[in-house]
């Protein structure tokens, strides 16, 4: 079993100015095998921080995390990692951005070329193999970007706002597709996103987490996740116990930032 | 002939496309609002207009429309020179081009000396009293021998008539010069010159020869320019008999034989300890002399001769006819002069070659056996790949092989050993077989700035990269970097090649000083403009540190390398050119550091067309390799 631990996760920075910043305080929580966590917050909460110490890109101040048997001490290849903006290399075509993570160890090309046309028609770009990258539209670019994640293998994918950059239209398209693989691999997912309605739609399980220090604030367990992978989607919006979830995480989160910006900025 | 033929169609390309653009402008619609970027399309139309515009220019200015129509006209202007020549020193006479009678200002300039003089003489403190008087006197003496060559009624007979007789010629020559058949000439001596004047060749550069032959024939060629010719050799006359006249009457000549006597008395009393009042007495004695050798005539007497030199000068102009609207059209900016033998193109044909002889110079240039200072343009010569390879080879390696290198015996033979065949391997001395090499001038600067570059590179690139990643490589570079880069190439220039020698390698160095700070800096830029989520992504995928920067940093980097690139050619292209004026034997810039010695002008123009040629050659070149391998550069 591979699950994700956190134990006492503490995160200090220091600014310039000498100020220190708490971005995580005292975090525990233990994701299982096979979940998919989406986490909200308001901006300044510390979810970016959480998924970089995940990814080990960057080592808490003190506590541990550890997946499966191994504590996390820097970047693997074990946790595939999906960037906002997808983070491609734009010297290499569609198929070798893909193959970019079997290429590192050296496996066999034409091995791996089976391996990316099969990943290529899993996230819908079949036959985009030998585009260059810089041609392709937001939606198809964080289709590379999934496929270039997942070819690997990893056990725990981690992906910071994947859909923030897209139009209404293409979010909800890789909304689904989201849904798709991780009902098809059973992989563990953890998710950072700032529409409510999308944590709700594709969470599992939901951390809602709240500013200075960054905690997190509130744990939802739900159903709409596992209704997704069936029903449609924009059925499960008008779903009246989804309505009232988010209703009441909106206030939530609004409550938290009044309390930073004071009420009458707002 | 082709020259005339081009000007017409480039007048008529002018003018049609012109014509042609403005019927486009009315047809297109959104050319109606101005600041509309499509307004500045341009089109090939303008194109043609602009370049034809400057070759007609060019062909204007360089004289080579006068040359293609009136192919005569240099050499007939030539014979005009000379007429200008022999007339100007008796129009200096008279206020024709000058504000005065040449006498009128001699006299007024020896009075003012004269009137320095007197109050230097009054002041000075180391002059005795009574010797002041004495000087003053001289003065006197000296301004009182002006009248005596001014008064009508002093001038001798002798003078007069030498005048009139002078003044007779000139007339004379001007009847005889409107007349046809003016000069006579034997059949047998026309057919000499037409001869000779065949011998000295046409107007224009040699075409055989690099060096400046004779640009303008001064033999005439025509009858017209014959005219001209023996008119000037008889004013030439003419003047040196008036020259040789003087106006001194026997009035004069007494008076200023006492002067001189008596300057010359007082002087023998003085000893060194009064070398001023010598000097004073001296300096007047000198102003006598400059009145006597100037012709000073009285104001009346040559009016008569003004009056003939005048009348000569019109008709000589008049006899011109087209040759002086010829001179006034197509000799824009400048004339043809003559000075002593020969005629000279005077203005910008003669710094702006015509480009039928650019073009003739640049064909002989390139034929490989004349090149330049005979070495060619560029063209290949034959090398033994033994050569090469000895070149490539260290010599060390025959050094550091065990034993020893043969020595003779005691017939004085020496037996090769395996050492010293080793020996000849790496320095180069056997034969394999021939492979042509290029070579020449252009070849040569091109060489330079490909090594330069390259060396630039090899080293820049890694060294930057290195130094986007590294705080410590950073840190330690730097300063070194910022120090050498501010510098202005050519200020290194003296010291590198005093030091590693004027050959190759000191301009080489040079020029991968230039190119090494510019690839530094744009290869750390470009390392450290890596975005942060393109590395992390690498890592998450499980690439190793030298991965990443083979696979993420070095591709990402691309563009601003080969930006650099792009910048470090241009660089090195200019401070090469620079170098080569500075010292060496062989290159572009050297072949135009020679040519600007001996003002060979042609071969300045076709050195800087070259320089241009190469200097697109290289950065079209780039331009095609950046566009193929960075097609991404600008979007994403």
């Amino acid at each position: 079993m591979s699950n994700l631990i956190s134990k006492n996760l503490n995160m200090i920075f220091k600014t310039p100015k000498g100020d220190t910043v708490h971005a995580l305080k005292n975090l525990n929580f233990t994701i299982k095998e096979g979940e998919l966590l989406t986490v909200l917050g308001p901006s300044g909460c510390g979810k970016t921080t959480l998924l970089n110490i995940t990814a080990g890109f960057i080592r808490p101040t003190s506590g541990t995390i550890t997946l499966g048997e191994k504590e996390i001490n820097g970047p693997g290849v074990d946790r595939g990692m999906v960037f906002q903006q997808g983070a491609l290399f734009e010297w290499l075509t569609v198929s070798e951005n893909v193959n970019f993570g079997l290429r590192m160890k050296d496996e066999d090309p034409t091995r791996t070329q089976k391996k990316v046309d099969e990943w290529l028609d899993i996230v819908g770009l079949k036959g985009f193999g030998n585009t260059p990258t810089y041609q392709l539209s937001g939606g198809m670019q964080q289709r590379v970007a999934l496929a270039r994640c997942l070819i690997n293998d990893p056990d725990l994918i981690l992906m910071d706002e994947p859909l923030g950059a897209l139009d209404a239209l293409t979010r909800e398209k890789m909304q689904s597709l989201v849904l798709k693989i991780w009902k098809e691999t059973g992989k563990t997912i953890i998710l950072i996103t700032h529409s409510v309605e999308e944590a709700l739609l594709l969470g599992e399980k939901v951390y809602v987490m709240a500013p200075r220090p960054g905690r997190i604030h509130k744990e939802y367990k739900l159903p709409f996740a596992s209704m997704g992978l069936t029903k449609d989607l924009r059925e499960i919006k008008n779903d009246k116990e989804f309505v009232s979830k988010r209703e009441e995480i909106l206030s939530m989160i609004w409550d938290m930032e009044e309390e930073i910006m004071g009420k009458e900025n707002l | 002939m082709i020259t005339g033929f081009l000007t017409f169609v480039f007048f008529f390309a002018i003018v049609g496309c012109i014509l042609y653009g403005r019927k486009l402008i009315k047809t297109e619609k959104v050319d109606a609002v101005f600041g509309n970027p499509e307004r500045a399309q341009g089109g090939l139309h303008w194109v043609i207009v602009g370049s034809s515009f400057l070759l007609l220019i060019w062909l204007y200015y360089s004289w080579d429309m006068a040359k293609s129509f009136f192919p005569k006209s240099a050499n007939e202007l030539c014979q005009v020179g000379k007429i200008d020549e022999s007339l100007l020193s008796l129009k200096y006479l008279f206020p024709i081009e000058e504000r005065q009678l040449k006498s009128t200002s001699v006299i007024e300039t020896e009075t003012k000396n004269l009137d320095k003089i007197i109050l230097l003489i009054e002041k000075s403190n180391e002059v005795e009293n009574q010797n002041k008087n004495k000087l003053l006197n001289f003065v006197v003496q000296t301004k009182n021998t002006i009248p005596l060559l001014t008064d009508e009624n002093l001038l001798e007979n002798q003078t007069k008539e030498q005048i009139n007789l002078i003044t007779k010629k000139i007339n004379n020559l001007a009847t005889n010069f409107i007349k046809k058949d003016f000069p006579y000439e034997k059949p047998e001596d026309e057919t000499k010159r037409i001869e000779l004047a065949k011998q000295e060749g046409d107007w224009g550069a040699s075409s055989t020869s690099l060096d400046n032959a004779v640009e303008i024939p001064s033999i005439p060629k025509t009858r017209k320019g014959l005219k001209f010719q023996a008119a000037a050799e008889e004013l030439n006359i003419i003047s040196d008999e008036f020259f040789e006249l003087r106006n001194h009457n026997a009035q004069y000549a007494t008076a200023l034989e006492n002067l001189k006597n008596e300057i010359k008395e007082f002087r023998s009393k003085f000893n060194d300890s009064n070398e001023i009042t010598s000097s004073f007495a001296k300096d007047i004695l000198k102003i006598a002399r400059r009145i006597e050798y100037a012709s000073i005539f009285p104001p009346q007497t040559l009016i008569e001769m003004q009056a003939s030199i005048v009348n000569f000068d019109n008709l000589q102009k008049k006899e011109q006819g087209g040759l002086k609207w010829v001179d006034f059209f197509l000799f824009p900016s400048g004339t043809i002069m003559s000075s002593g033998p020969s005629c000279t193109e005077q203005g910008s044909g003669r710094w702006l070659p015509k480009p039928s002889d650019t073009l003739n110079k640049f064909a002989l240039m390139l034929n490989p056996n004349v090149g330049f200072k005979q070495i060619p343009l560029i063209w290949y010569e034959m090398m033994d790949v033994g050569k090469i390879i000895g070149f490539i080879l260290p010599d060390w390696i025959a050094d550091i092989l065990p034993g020893q290198y043969p020595v003779h015996n005691e017939k004085g033979e020496i037996k090769p050993n395996f050492k010293s065949r080793v020996l000849n391997v790496v320095t180069g001395d056997f034969e394999l077989f021939k492979i042509p090499i290029p070579t020449g001038h252009i070849w040569d600067s091109f060489l330079r700035v490909f090594l330069g570059l390259v060396s630039g590179i090899i080293v820049g690139v890694p060294l930057g990269l290195y130094m986007g990643l590294n705080r410590f490589a950073k840190g330690f570079f730097d300063p070194l970097i910022e120090l050498y880069r501010p510098v202005p190439p050519l200020a290194w220039a003296p010291l590198v090649i005093s030091v590693l020698g004027i050959d190759n390698f000191g301009k080489v160095f040079l020029l991968f000083m230039v190119s090494l700070s510019i690839m530094i800096i744009s290869a750390r830029a470009g390392a450290s403009g890596t975005q942060l989520s393109k590395i992390h992504a690498a890592h998450s995928l499980g690439a190793s540190k030298w991965q990443i920067l083979r696979y993420v940093i070095f591709p990402n980097s691309l563009p601003e390398i080969l930006t650099g690139i792009r910048v470090a050619t241009g660089m090195c292209w200019g401070t090469l050119v620079a170098a080569e004026f500075l010292a060496g034997t062989t290159g572009v810039g050297f072949v135009e550091n020679v040519a600007k010695k001996y003002f060979q002008y042609e071969v300045i123009w076709i050195t800087i067309f070259i320089m241009g040629m190469l200097g697109l050659l290289f950065d079209i070149t780039i331009r095609k390799i950046i566009d193929k391998t960075i097609p991404w550069r600008g979007k994403g």
